[in-house]
């Protein structure tokens, strides 16, 4: 075993593939192999264990904390508190608003409190439990919904009110022929990524500390630690081990700080990797909800208003719950053409556990109501499902509820109509139990079961929005490295499993024109990559990328422009040559570089977004838009309530598939999600306490729940954004729910105002 | 802790006496998520996994004789014909690795209102048969060996030796709810055999009491009203009134709670939704094979 | 106490295990053998498939001290002579590899079932591979993989 870290190895590839190719991942066989080095899998000499002591209680004041009788347990060597903590004893993404540790108070249950270092994990997790707390346990706000009452117990101070986005438009006293309404309710899901919250801090010979760990943002991460560590950045360096999904999980720290702290404190490497039930005390969740829902319309079903309360739990700590509230707000009646508007979302404080990103961030909730009332609406003026949600569809040139532009495509109606042309599964064969809901359970043979179809059409702005400076870095270089041409290329974007080396790769490929192209570690050594999430990075990641390539072959040639003797704009770069204007070859790269390298760093912008209004929610807040649709089909035992869904197909507009394949593997992926949400996954808390913190009582979709999903790909190009591509990530995660909610209430004619569902809401029982 | 690993039968149950810290383990599908979680720290592990009388199942007699240590996988591929509803269970136990591991014996030891394997081997009227080193061993009627949430009647110094079961004389079903396709813990679950031979009905409820019981009033509601209606002979249709008044009783024999798997009320109402289908199912079996 | 296990066919002899450990434990943070993901701990996702005596298990709930004396095989053990295995190969191949924390495991799985049935039908597939999560997926591109993996076997 190698005496140094074992860390990420550097990915790369001959695979050919430009874009529009199904290039293969370059870590692929390192993954089927079994070689790739995810954070969890890190190992250092000398390497330490570190755990979390977690609060039981979800508020409680700490009077004391005595570690006295940890210290004491041989093999440890470090139990830290907050008193331990150098910099500043606060971290978060949006407000540094929690505790590295706690001191005065816990918020949450499962709040870390204090940490211990051994050179076992076991040793580590018994001197824990020699930690005494002393707790004065305190009345906890648990119901998103009474938070806000003057009598409620204050998380923090002001007030649990974390922000309240309110947007008006149009007539504010809008009378329609037609009014449906409802109330729905949206359980707390997580992000159930595989790879469990992991890294390794490496104390370093300057006084600082080197980081490895899996995380989607690299670079706000490092601010946030420098700020507890009382560091500056050159001190605190980051690198990215394999990461075993994110899907938002990841944007907050976990290990992190703690890591370093322990890593500073022993001057030992300190691994710390949570097992399940700590993840899910380890990370934020996507918010609860509690949504009421008016719409008003013509009699002919087009819409007059919209007209939405909306209450997401954000549980103790602040995370990113300001700009889940801003989604929910501003895209939260769906991408239908609304005359008026009144919309009022809070985002609000609980002793819960904290909520923040999950792939569809605020939109997800909001969808499953206003789908679940296009259903209603359509029944109510006697038209069909899809038809009235293609009548009132966005189209490309309309304002949506903030009064903004959707300047390039909205095929709402098209997506619509591309997943009601899809052919229908045939019946279900009762023969074989596992193509019957209850599966192996063998609870029917065909009894009970009806068939139920939904759809469901969705949109969600890509990229981070209100006003927000995002930005991606790329560097790239170019050499000739044993007489071939190479590029490298060194961003610290994350790669969560979703595919964005491959892009980097196929970019490189296609604006330099070379074959082999070398992904650089992700790491700190080069500037920030913004966030993987808001299904952003092929946008923007690729598009600084792009930017990269560009910005060397401009160099390139004007350094062959001075070998030749020619005005650059005349040259060309093909691969290793340099063409001249009619293509005729004039000098190799080879010629032109020698033993240089060219190297070039952008830091590339979308167009900017701005701040809405605070009275009206009016603003340009959003830089793209990405819509889908599913029609799902499930077999429901009405009986017993329990559900198969038979079919998942869904359409969406990616503007430009970079890669084919991992386009439809993203929206394969997402709909599972969304499904799940709808029928299984539900982290629930009771009093402030999470009853089923693990892989046995919080379910997730296995591939008998799944199932096949015809995938439609349409290539509207954006023309803003970078060869035209659009967020692909989430959308799926947001159409994909709704659509099997409303076949489950198609199946049985009930309301199910509430997700995910249970057996029980079917049966009534 | 100490990781005590006996090769026969008769070292596990000195062991055994000598080591009341001791948790046995077989295929470790409990112990080690009790292990990984932090849940339990006992004085030694007692792994009976190399215990080869453990491992073997045979049938004598009408009876098959489960090792404790035989594995679901095996039950499934070897005993579908002689244990249909145990084998029928064991299919929706886990995964297939967790399969591959699990044993009926474990989940004896553990008995969990939630096991799969206790609902069939109450209907079958299956008997547990432990051992000590002390005594010698001595027979527990399944239905006598869950004695509470997670308790059973094996004494500190005891261990399953095996479990005997019936072999099928007629149709036998099992159906456990799970609120996912696969790979989940029964919010409910009814085991049922039919026992044309001694005209007598079996049942098994899981997850849905503090123990896994027998539905004993169901068991002789169903064989009366087959008596005095001449069913066992004539093998006609199983009235769907009779059907239903059945799992009715089936419901009334659970005493469920609230848990985050499920609500009592829902366990109650898919028991009887569970037993009428399964009875009815078994009746036809039943008829088709006349 | 120590444990000897043959791990890939190589005797791995590893001392002062902890009694509480797991084979999966062991594996990763003793042996060097990281492929076998810690996922969940439980059983609940397969990650952590491995043979133990030729059977797929879930290396997180074998104690250590089961798999003494016994043999392993585990996913870095699957490709010969840099040649992946025909089931890795179409993982790759297919796009079932996302994030690939639930590679090793469902490769196993996958493995295994191919060996048991050679030209499995999607539902066999289905129920094999269930007790194997994957959150990246949803599945489709790892049925497809298997189909090509069996595809390929049947036709050498």
């Amino acid at each position: 075993m190698s005496t140094e870290a074992t860390t990420t190895p550097t990915t790369t590839t001959t695979t050919h593939g430009r874009i529009g190719d199904s290039a293969l991942r370059p870590d692929g066989t390192l993954k089927v192999t079994g070689e790739f080095a995810y954070a969890s899998d890190l190992w250092h000499d000398e390497m330490v264990w570190g755990v979390t002591l977690r609060s039981p209680h979800p508020h409680a004041r700490i009077r004391r904390i005595d570690i006295t009788d940890a210290l004491t347990v041989p093999g440890v060597t470090a139990v830290l508190t907050a008193d331990d903590v150098p910099g500043e004893n606060a971290f978060g993404l949006e407000h540094a608003d929690q505790p590295v540790l706690a001191s005065e108070f816990v918020r949450y249950e499962g709040e870390p409190v204090a940490l211990v270092a051994a050179d076992h994990p076991e040793t580590a997790r018994r001197a824990a439990k020699r930690i005494q707390v002393d707790y004065e346990v305190l009345p906890a706000v648990t119901d998103a919904r009474r938070a806000m009452d003057p009598d409620a117990p204050a998380v923090h101070r002001p007030g649990n009110l974390v922000r309240h986005l309110k947007l008006r438009r149009g007539e504010q006293s809008p009378a329609a022929p037609v009014v449906v309404s409802l109330d729905f309710e949206v359980g707390m899901q997580d992000q159930a990524f595989l790879g469990p919250e992991s890294g390794l801090a490496v104390p370093a010979e300057d006084g600082g500390v080197d980081l490895y760990v899996a995380t989607q943002w690299l670079h706000v991460d490092q601010r946030q630690i420098c700020l507890a560590l009382g560091m500056p950045p050159e001190k605190v360096r980051l690198v990215l081990a394999g990461v075993g999904g994110a899907f938002g999980g990841r944007e907050d720290l976990s290990v992190h700080v703690h890591a370093c702290l322990l890593a500073l404190r022993t001057g030992k490497p300190v691994k710390m990797s949570y097992g399940r039930e700590e993840s899910f005390y380890g990370h934020v969740h996507r918010h609860p909800a509690y949504l009421t829902y008016e719409f008003g319309a013509e009699r002919d079903g087009r819409l007059v208003y919209g007209r939405t309360s909306v209450v997401l739990d954000g549980g103790a700590y602040a995370s990113s719950t300001a700009a889940v509230v801003g989604n929910a707000g501003t895209l939260g009646l769906g991408p239908y053409r609304f005359p008026s508007v009144s919309v009022d979302v809070y985002g609000v404080f609980t002793n819960n556990p904290p909520c923040g990103a999950m792939r569809g961030f605020g939109c997800v909730q909001a969808a499953f109501a206003h789908e679940a009332l296009m259903d209603e609406l359509a029944d109510a003026v006697g038209i069909d499902r899809v038809a009235i949600r293609q009548l009132n569809g966005m189209r490309e040139g309309d304002l949506n509820i903030t009064g903004q532009v959707i300047d390039s495509a909205a095929p709402v109606g098209e997506l619509l109509q591309i997943v009601a042309d899809l052919p229908l599964p045939p019946p279900s064969d009762p023969s074989d139990i596992r193509a019957l809901p209850g599966a192996v359970g063998n609870t029917t043979h065909g009894e009970g079961v009806v068939r139920g179809v939904g759809y469901a059409v969705t949109y969600k702005n890509v990229g981070f929005s209100e006003g927000f400076d995002d930005y991606a870095t790329a560097r790239v270089r170019l050499e000739m490295t044993g007489g071939e041409a190479v590029a490298t290329v060194h961003t610290a974007s994350a790669e969560v499993g979703q595919g964005l080396i491959t892009v980097e790769q196929q970019i490189c490929r296609t604006e330099l024109g070379v074959e082999r192209v070398v992904v650089h570690p992700k790491d700190t050594s080069v500037g920030s990559g913004g966030s993987t999430s808001a299904s952003r990075q092929t946008y923007m990641t690729g598009g600084a990328v792009k930017a990269a390539c560009e910005a060397v072959r401009t160099a390139v040639l004007d350094r062959a422009a001075g070998v030749l003797g020619r005005p650059a704009g005349e040259l060309r770069l093909d691969g290793e040559k340099i063409a001249g204007a009619s293509g005729e070859v004039l000098t190799g790269l080879a010629e032109v570089l020698g033993d240089d390298a060219v190297e070039e760093t952008v830091e590339w912008r979308h167009r900017p977004t701005h701040a809405i209004d605070p009275e009206t929610g009016q603003g340009d807040a959003h830089v793209q838009f990405a819509f889908s649709a599913h029609r799902a089909v499930v077999d429901v035992d009405v009986e017993l309530g329990l559900v198969k869904v038979v079919a998942l197909d869904t359409a969406q507009d990616v503007g430009k598939a970079i890669n084919p394949d991992a386009v439809v593997g993203q929206i394969h992926g997402g709909s599972a999600q969304g499904m799940g949400l709808a029928l299984m996954e539900e982290i629930v808390v009771t009093d402030g306490h999470v009853r089923n913190p693990s892989f046995t009582d919080y379910l997730i979709p296995t591939i008998l729940d799944m199932p096949p999903m015809q995938v439609k790909v349409l290539e509207y190009a954006d023309p803003h954004a970078p060869y035209g591509v659009r967020g692909v990530g989430e959308p799926p995660t947001i159409s994909s729910g709704p659509a099997v909610a409303a076949a489950v209430r198609a199946a049985t004619g009930r309301a199910l105002r509430r997700v995910p569902i249970r057996p029980e809401h079917i049966t009534g029982t | 802790m100490d990781f005590l690993q006996p090769t026969s039968w008769s070292e596990a149950l000195d062991l055994r006496a000598e080591r009341p810290d001791a948790l046995p383990i077989a295929g470790g599908t409990d112990v080690m998520v009790e292990l990984n979680f932090d849940r339990r720290r006992p004085g030694a592990l007692l792994d009976l996994g190399r215990v080869p009388e453990l491992s073997e199942w045979e049938a004598d007699d009408g009876v098959v004789r489960l090792g404790a240590g035989v594995p679901y996988a095996r039950v499934i591929d070897q005993l579908g014909a002689q244990l249909p509803g145990l084998a029928m269970a064991a299919r929706t136990v886990g995964s297939p690795q967790i399969r591959m591991r699990g044993t009926v014996g474990g989940n004896l030891g553990s008995a969990s209102p939630a096991g799969d394997a206790h609902p069939p081997l109450l209907a079958a009227g299956a008997v547990v048969e432990v051992a000590s080193a002390a005594r010698g061993s001595r027979d527990i009627p399944a239905a006598d060996f869950y004695t509470g949430v997670k308790r059973n009647a094996l004494e500190p110094d005891e261990l399953i030796a095996a479990v005997r079961v019936p072999a099928a004389t007629g149709p036998q079903q099992f159906s456990k709810i799970g609120t996912r396709n696969a790979m989940v813990i029964a919010v409910s679950a009814f085991a049922c055999a039919l026992h044309p031979d001694r005209r007598a009905v079996g049942t098994g409820i899981g997850s849905a009491a503090p123990t896994p019981r027998r539905a004993a009033d169901a068991e002789a509601f169903l064989a009366g009203e087959l008596q005095s209606a001449g069913l066992w002979e004539s093998r006609a249709e199983l009235p769907e009134t009779l059907a239903r008044a059945f799992g009715e009783r089936v419901a009334a024999a659970a005493s469920p709670i609230d848990d985050v798997r499920g609500s009592a009320a829902y366990r109650r109402h898919s028991l009887s939704v569970m037993a009428r289908r399964a009875v009815t199912w078994a009746w036809s079996d039943l008829r088709e094979a006349a | 106490m120590r444990v000897t296990t043959t791990v890939n066919g190589t005797e791995h002899e590893v001392d002062d295990v902890w009694e509480g450990e797991s084979l999966l434990y062991v594996l990763r943070e003793r042996m060097g053998l990281p492929g076998a993901k810690n996922a969940c701990e439980q059983g609940e996702c397969g990650s952590c498939t491995v043979y133990l005596d030729g059977e797929p298990v879930c290396a997180c709930l074998v104690a250590a001290g089961q798999a003494n004396g016994r043999e392993v095989t585990t996913v870095e053990g699957l490709a010969h002579g840099g040649e992946l295995h025909p089931v890795q190969e179409a993982f790759v191949e297919c796009g079932a590899v996302q994030c690939g924390f639930c590679t090793p495991g469902l490769v196993v799985a996958a493995h295994d079932l191919l060996a048991r049935v050679p030209r499995p039908s999607d539902l066999e597939i289905r129920e094999a591979l269930a007790g194997n999560l994957c959150r990246c997926t949803g599945y489709e591109k790892i049925l497809d993989a298997v189909r090509l993996a069996a595809d390929r076997q049947a036709a050498r």
